[in-house]
């Protein structure tokens, strides 16, 4: 698929999955009304709740992630090539420079985080920095630049929060229907709701799950196109993931905490149902991808 | 009730007439500032260029044809004031240090300063920029004049005192032709 049509239908996929979310979290709501009759009540507080909650972490972001990660401002006259590469890629994207971080860690990785493009930040692996050519590091750091011009900071938060609405609401509705009785309530609904009810709140939070996961892959797929159509060589950033790919190392400060961060799964795991719930799309997806535009 | 339906009708037309004069403000916008980004990186170069021969000098002042080269695609960037000959000066200068780094590989010694070094990669890298800055450009007055040629946009783009297209910034001369290695 040629590049610019790869990079509408990721982000149409995205607005397509967040809809999917919403209106799981209808249908829960929709279930929570039939049973206590206050559906849009108990859902609008999970929002707010919800919310509320992740609005720090994001606001956050940049120093969160820095600190997690032990990632340590890079100096300019220190790592002068680094910088420039990072310059360069900003004129092209048209976004204000980031700030540069460095990883101590010889394995091949990269992320970036920030609220908005004024106050983002990069850091890369000082492996990256050794191992990579000027081309495949370029490509690396065009990904990241594309997941700041993106926002993809603000979907993985949004994404985060309807995560925690539907936790929230599957928890709730669980109480409710063991502890608070049904028929004292004002239960409109026969058993079929019922039993509709009880499979979604079982099955709802995994469903959360799968889509969160669905959209950080799909993010990871644009910055990739998006990278590409930033340097016009989507072949460095290919070159850049095999190396990875044929890496044996494992980044030591990987947790799954900060795993949807980097550049690369820092986790190695390899079949369809981990691909599941994995926050990347496996490599070679990723290098076929970039290969055939 | 008539009334009430033309007043709305009237008012979402001004709101969109405003709505497009706004987007092609900030079209046009995004198109100079893209054009002051490559000045900004050719000045750049231009600034650096002077510390690079003196840094150069002490070990290759025999090289008189190649430093002589840097100087003269320098002075002429300075004397350049329209696009074009900005185009022209600047692929001038980027052949003229292109031999200059070939050149001084048969240096060891200067390789291996420091400071030239440090020069180099400065060099290496604003060159890179000076690309991205193009490219940059270029994407902006895509955008711009994607938009001016739109319709309904095209219809208000003239009498709002907005040119239809924006030139695209081309390399001209050398950088075109492909490259010729001698040995």
């Amino acid at each position: 698929m040629p590049i610019y049509e790869r990079i509408e239908s990721n982000t149409r996929k995205t607005y397509l999955l967040i809809g999917i979310f919403c209106l799981l979290i209808v249908a829960i709501g929709w279930i929570i009304g039939q049973i206590t009759g206050l559906g849009i009540f108990i859902t609008a507080i999970a929002l707010i709740f919800a919310i509320a909650i992740n609005i720090f972490s994001w606001y956050k972001s940049d120093k969160i992630a820095i600190r997690l990660t032990g990632a340590k401002p890079a100096k300019r006259e220190d790592y002068l090539y680094y910088y420039n590469t990072v310059e360069g890629l900003s004129i092209a994207a048209g976004l204000p420079m980031p700030k540069l971080y460095v990883i101590e860690d010889q394995t091949i990785n990269a992320f970036a985080t920030g609220r908005d493009p004024e106050h983002s930040a990069i850091a890369v692996t000082t492996g990256a920095l050794e191992k990579l050519k000027r081309l495949e590091l370029e490509g690396v750091l065009s990904h990241e630049l594309s997941h700041i011009k993106n926002k993809d900071i603000l979907i993985a938060t949004i994404v985060i929060a309807l995560v925690g609405v539907v936790v929230f609401l599957c928890n709730i509705t669980w109480r409710m229907l063991f502890f608070g009785g049904l028929r004292g309530r004002r239960g409109k609904g026969g058993g079929i709701i019922l039993l509709l009810g009880l499979v979604l709140i079982v099955l709802a939070p995994l469903f959360a799950y799968i889509i969160k996961f669905a959209i950080s892959r799909k993010r990871e797929f644009l910055a990739d196109a998006d990278g590409a159509l930033l340097t016009r060589y989507p072949a460095g950033l290919a070159d850049a993931l095999e190396k990875i790919k044929n890496e044996n190392v494992q980044l030591k400060t990987a947790n799954s905490a900060t795993a949807h961060l980097f550049f690369a799964n820092p986790f190695k795991k390899g079949d369809w149902f981990s691909n599941l719930f994995s926050t990347h799309p496996p490599l070679d997806a990723r290098v076929k991808a970039l290969r055939e535009m | 009730m008539w009334v009430y339906l033309a007043v709305i009708i009237v008012a979402a037309i001004i709101l969109y007439v405003i709505y497009v004069f706004n987007r092609l403000i900030t079209l046009r916008a995004r198109v100079n500032n893209a054009w002051a980004q490559i000045d900004t990186q050719l000045r750049r170069r231009y600034d650096l260029i002077p510390n690079l021969v003196e840094a150069v000098k002490g070990y290759m002042g025999y090289e008189r044809k190649v430093l002589n080269e840097v100087t003269k695609a320098r002075a002429a960037m300075a004397g350049a004031t329209s696009p074009g000959e900005k185009s022209r000066a600047n692929d001038m200068l980027t052949g003229a240090l292109k031999s200059l780094f070939a050149v001084s590989e048969r240096y060891p010694d200067l390789k291996a300063s420091k400071n030239f070094m440090m020069l180099q990669e400065e060099l290496a890298g604003t060159e890179n920029k000076i690309a991205y800055s193009r490219q940059f450009y270029n994407d902006s007055v895509l955008g711009y004049n994607a938009y001016t040629q739109s319709f309904p946009a095209r219809i208000f783009a003239s009498p709002f005192r907005f040119e239809m297209s924006r030139d695209f910034f081309k390399t001209v001369g050398e950088a075109r032709e492909p490259v010729k290695v001698k040995f």
